[in-house]
């Protein structure tokens, strides 16, 4: 557990600090995901094993510190918006790295799938759960 | 919302259920409060490309090449179980941010529009998007200490409302009354489901 709080808070360390790269310099400048569209609340899985692939990363794959600290952060999974907002880096890029991870076979991603709302029983369910708020 | 690569496990799927709720409204109505009384409220921002009605209102004099505009929105999220998750996210009222409310609604559970009677015009873009969008929104009208109270009629009247959608009055700062929104919003879905509509709006 000391390990993953000393990264997560060197990242919040480093997303504290002024950040000094444009987003999209992020993304080398891409500003459209590779392959298929990825939901706000699309929820990201790193594929298991891929937290120490990780480890081997270095230029020739093409992956940056941000790609390293992602998927970090989508271990079990963690939605779209989260790693988003987690990470401080607005959705587009967000995306853009995701889809690299992807991409790459590091992380599969759950689309939501809208018919889940016309279930009534979800539904008094939710209801339910937010009464006892 | 099941997710679709999801394999069923007994029933449930091993991946959350994600209900996605948009809490909408003008400049100051307490969207922010609203959904920070009821979750942890975290900033999410967006690169978006500027459309026309925002470089009229966008000061872009000296930075004629600029061609996206940073939208901030708020960013909620509410851990009912290990299998439930409701999101919530505030988004920019005016009606220069449609572009980016068509994603949000996507997939989207229902609405919250917040109105303050002070400045009533400021929710109707959002009332406006989610009547043509046909998607199940309510009305929450922020009664701020300083703002004059008004029946409900006369403000549902105010704000042509068709009977079929609720109208509450809510202080943002409790958590109970944020809450009790969001159970009037999800109730009104499931009233909408049983009366046969479809919840989600096609796209």
């Amino acid at each position: 557990m000391t390990h993953v709080n000393s990264w997560r808070a060197g990242w919040q360390a480093l997303r504290d600090s002024e950040r000094v790269v444009r987003p999209y310099a992020l993304t080398a400048g891409r500003t459209r995901p590779t392959g298929g569209r990825i939901d706000l609340v699309a929820l990201v899985s790193a594929v298991r094993g891929g937290a120490r692939r990780e480890l081997a990363f270095d230029d020739a794959s093409g992956l940056g510190p941000e790609h390293v600290s992602l998927l970090r952060f989508c271990s079990p999974h963690a939605s779209v918006a989260d790693l988003a907002a987690e990470l401080d880096l607005p959705l587009g890029v967000i995306r853009i790295l995701i889809a690299d991870l992807r991409e790459r076979g590091l992380v599969s991603i759950s689309q939501p799938v809208a018919t889940g709302h016309n279930d009534v029983r979800v539904l008094r369910e939710v209801a339910d759960a937010l009464r006892r708020l | 919302m099941p997710y679709a690569d999801s394999e069923p496990q007994g029933g449930r799927s091993p991946v959350p259920v994600a209900i996605k709720i948009l809490v909408a409204g003008g400049f100051g109505v307490g969207k922010t409060t609203l959904v920070g009384s009821v979750s942890e409220v975290r900033p999410l921002r967006t690169e978006e490309d500027m459309t026309e009605p925002g470089s009229l209102v966008d000061q872009l004099d000296g930075v004629e090449r600029k061609t996206t505009t940073t939208v901030a929105m708020d960013f909620g999220r509410i851990s009912i179980s290990e299998d439930l998750v409701v999101y919530l996210f505030g988004t920019p009222g005016q009606k220069r941010f449609w572009f980016m409310w068509d994603e949000l609604a996507y997939g989207a559970l229902g609405a919250v529009v917040m109105a303050d009677t002070r400045r009533l015009a400021d929710c109707f873009p959002s009332i406006d998007y989610f009547e043509r969008n046909g998607m199940p929104f309510v009305v929450a009208v922020n009664c701020f200490d300083e703002a004059r109270r008004y029946p409900s009629e006369t403000m549902r009247s105010a704000l042509n409302l068709t009977d079929d959608v609720p109208l509450l009055l809510c202080d943002a700062r409790q958590r109970s009354s944020s809450r009790d929104v969001l159970v009037a919003l999800v109730e009104h879905a499931v009233a909408r489901l049983s009366s046969g509509q479809h919840v989600t709006p096609a796209r």
